[in-house]
């Protein structure tokens, strides 16, 4: 009788991995979840920073006023005005001051108003970039937060893994199939969904810049975006290997905490570390070429015009040479303690040649 | 034929197995008998490649069975276990597949076995929506689907009531019928003395006794008889060399030389009946083990 080729059987355990994962109710929350709070990140800001500040302007400074991006209340006289700044009905009042005019306010000097009033000179960058540095802490912060979801997502490879050693069908499965295509079928399997997940959030992106009015910044995002799949699916499939060793360790699902600290370390790691240091560019930059923080850093570099497209791909070889190092560490590991059973596995026995 | 020879194992400074050997015959129920920690599991994921053995071989029609000479096998674990989540007959097609049958010879050989083994109405169910009985007949499905060239079944009774004992059995039957070779291990002697054509029985690590059932039952037979007479048997006990071991009334249960018996009593009169008495399997497993 034929036999199910090393590809066919890989094939299969991803496509049973899909199937599982998409008929559960988690999954679509979690995805739900991303797509919602990407739109109100986006959108959120312009809704609620849009409105025109409200000043009330008294005579002559009525005119001043006039043309500027402010909400316009007129009133009689400067006491009427300030009874309306002390009731907070307006955030301040521009009222005539000799030839000019000045600014009532309550307790604070009321900037945003201030810079409608007065005549900025015009502005010269020497060193000109595209990106503000609120975008670029938008998207590190979005960045951060998809690869974040990602990487802990992978957990459902440790609990697959496990749910295969607690009702010991691994013992079918071990006696039927190479152990490395069931590790290949899951990472596959899980990357596949990964990918398409990446790929619907890659196209409502844009959608929620339009919405939000910040359809200019896309021609900024896309190019980081474009980096940032690639890294995104190895920063993916280096942790997916993890969990994977992760779950095999253990028999039990109570069991699992223990083993899954390190690999969620892995993963919280670089998310916190590019967001405390986004701003310090010779962090930043080490931080893009190593393997586990280059997911999320080189992507922000090459949204800020810190890197070149060389140091893109450099970043990526290093990465991509981890993950095949990684891979066959996890493939010995979870080969070796797939049939363990009972206690938590030491990483030690793991390693050790199999009896 | 799948032969083993000489396999060892240990686990630590234990000594599980010791130069086990046996060959399960194609076409033959050989049942595998053994106290709890004899090393009958232990043997059997050997066998499946599950475990490595520290000595011996294990052969499949004369060649040495590697991961690319394994023929296919049926396997049923000790530790019973399929994806609880999953449906019954996704599960069960999805097995035969890994085994290398494609899609329509999967879903053909899973819908027949679900119909043989009574569990058709609950093939669209998740596992962990059946009765422990039921789950266990799934796995005998899982065992089975993909048409395996030889059968390693680990206690395929427990946890089954007598109707789907005789369920399974019909199925293993037919399978053994067709040419397979099934090897199965149990404790549940009677039934293994009513199902199995050849014994292996292993004790310590060790293959105590090993034949066809016939065969074993012969060897432990020993020189013991049944004689039914129409009046008191009490006589047997005054001919010379005999020793009888039960008395009751016309029947008697005697240890001699059977011809000298048969004579004596022919002469006294009416002989009903005159039998060697075999024994039981669990008799001679109680004497090997």
């Amino acid at each position: 009788m034929a036999r199910a080729s090393f590809s066919q059987a890989t094939w299969l355990v991803a496509e049973r991995e899909m199937k599982t994962l998409v008929t559960t109710k988690g999954f679509w929350i979690g995805f739900a979840f991303t797509i919602v709070g990407l739109f109100a990140l986006t959108i959120l800001p312009t809704v609620f920073g849009g409105d025109d500040p409200k000043v009330a302007a008294v005579g002559s400074a009525v005119q001043v006023v006039q043309g500027k991006e402010l909400d316009v209340r007129e009133v009689g006289t400067v006491q009427e005005a300030a009874d309306l700044v002390r009731a907070d009905d307006v955030e301040a009042a521009i009222v005539p001051d000799g030839a000019g005019v000045k600014v009532l306010a309550l307790n604070d000097a009321p900037d945003d108003v201030v810079a409608q009033l007065v005549q900025a000179p015009p502005v010269e960058l020497l060193d000109a970039s595209a990106v503000t540095s609120g975008q670029r802490a938008v998207t590190v912060i979005v960045f951060g937060l998809v690869f974040l979801m990602f990487g802990m997502g992978g957990a459902a490879i440790a609990q697959s893994t496990v749910t295969e050693k607690q009702t010991r069908i691994v013992e079918i499965l071990v006696s039927t199939v190479p152990v490395r295509a069931l590790l290949a079928g899951k990472i596959l399997g899980h990357t596949i969904l990964t990918l398409g997940q990446v790929v619907v959030l890659a196209l409502a992106a844009p959608i929620a810049l339009r919405v939000a009015g910040l359809g200019e910044l896309l021609g900024v995002v896309a190019p980081a975006l474009g980096w940032f799949v690639p890294f995104l699916m190895l920063g993916f499939v280096l942790i997916s290997s993890m969990w994977a060793v992760a779950g095999a360790l253990v028999s039990r699902q109570e069991d699992l905490g223990s083993t899954m600290g390190l690999v969620m370390i892995a993963v919280m790691g670089p998310y916190f570390g590019v967001q405390f240091f986004f701003e310090n560019p010779v962090v930043l930059k080490w931080m893009s070429f190593v393997p586990f923080t280059a997911g999320v850093a080189m992507p922000v570099r090459l949204f800020a015009e810190q890197a070149k497209p060389w140091e893109a791909i450099l970043s990526l070889g290093i990465l991509a040479a981890t993950v095949v190092a990684i891979l066959l560490v996890a493939s010995r590991l979870y080969t070796n303690s797939l049939l363990q059973t009972g206690a938590r596995v030491k990483l030690s026995k793991a390693w050790a040649p199999a009896e | 034929m799948l032969t083993v020879r000489g396999i060892s194992r240990s686990f630590g400074d234990h000594r599980v197995l010791d130069e086990v050997s046996f060959d399960v015959r194609p076409g033959r129920m050989t049942g595998f008998l053994g106290a709890n920690g004899s090393g009958k599991t232990t043997t059997m994921r050997i066998v499946l490649g599950v475990l490595a053995a520290h000595g011996g071989t294990v052969s499949w029609n004369g060649q040495e069975v590697t991961a690319q000479t394994r023929p296919d096998f049926g396997y049923m674990p000790e530790e019973r276990g399929l994806y609880p989540k999953m449906k019954v007959r996704d599960q069960i097609t999805w097995l035969a597949r890994l085994h290398g049958v494609d899609r329509e010879t999967a879903q053909r050989n899973t819908d027949a076995l679900l119909e043989d083994l009574e569990l058709t109405e609950r093939a669209g169910d998740r596992l962990e929506e059946l009765s422990l009985g039921n789950q266990q007949r799934v796995q005998i499905a899982a065992a089975l689907v993909h048409e395996p060239a030889v059968l390693i079944l680990d206690e395929p009774f427990s946890g089954l009531d007598p109707i789907a004992v005789e369920t399974v059995l019909d199925v293993l039957r037919k399978r053994a019928a067709s040419g397979v070779p099934v090897l199965f291990s149990s404790h549940q002697l009677a039934i293994v003395e009513r199902l199995c054509d050849d014994v292996v029985i292993i004790s310590k690590g060790r293959v105590v006794a090993n034949g066809s059932r016939e065969e074993l039952r012969a060897r432990h037979a020993g020189s013991r008889y049944e004689i039914v007479v129409a009046e008191d048997a009490g006589w047997v006990r005054d001919v010379p060399g005999a020793s009888i071991l039960e008395l009751d009334g016309p029947r008697a249960v005697f240890e001699a030389e059977p011809q000298q018996v048969l004579r004596a009593a022919l002469e006294r009169g009416e002989v009903r009946s005159f039998t060697p008495v075999v024994p039981t399997l669990d008799e001679i497993f109680r004497e090997v083990i």
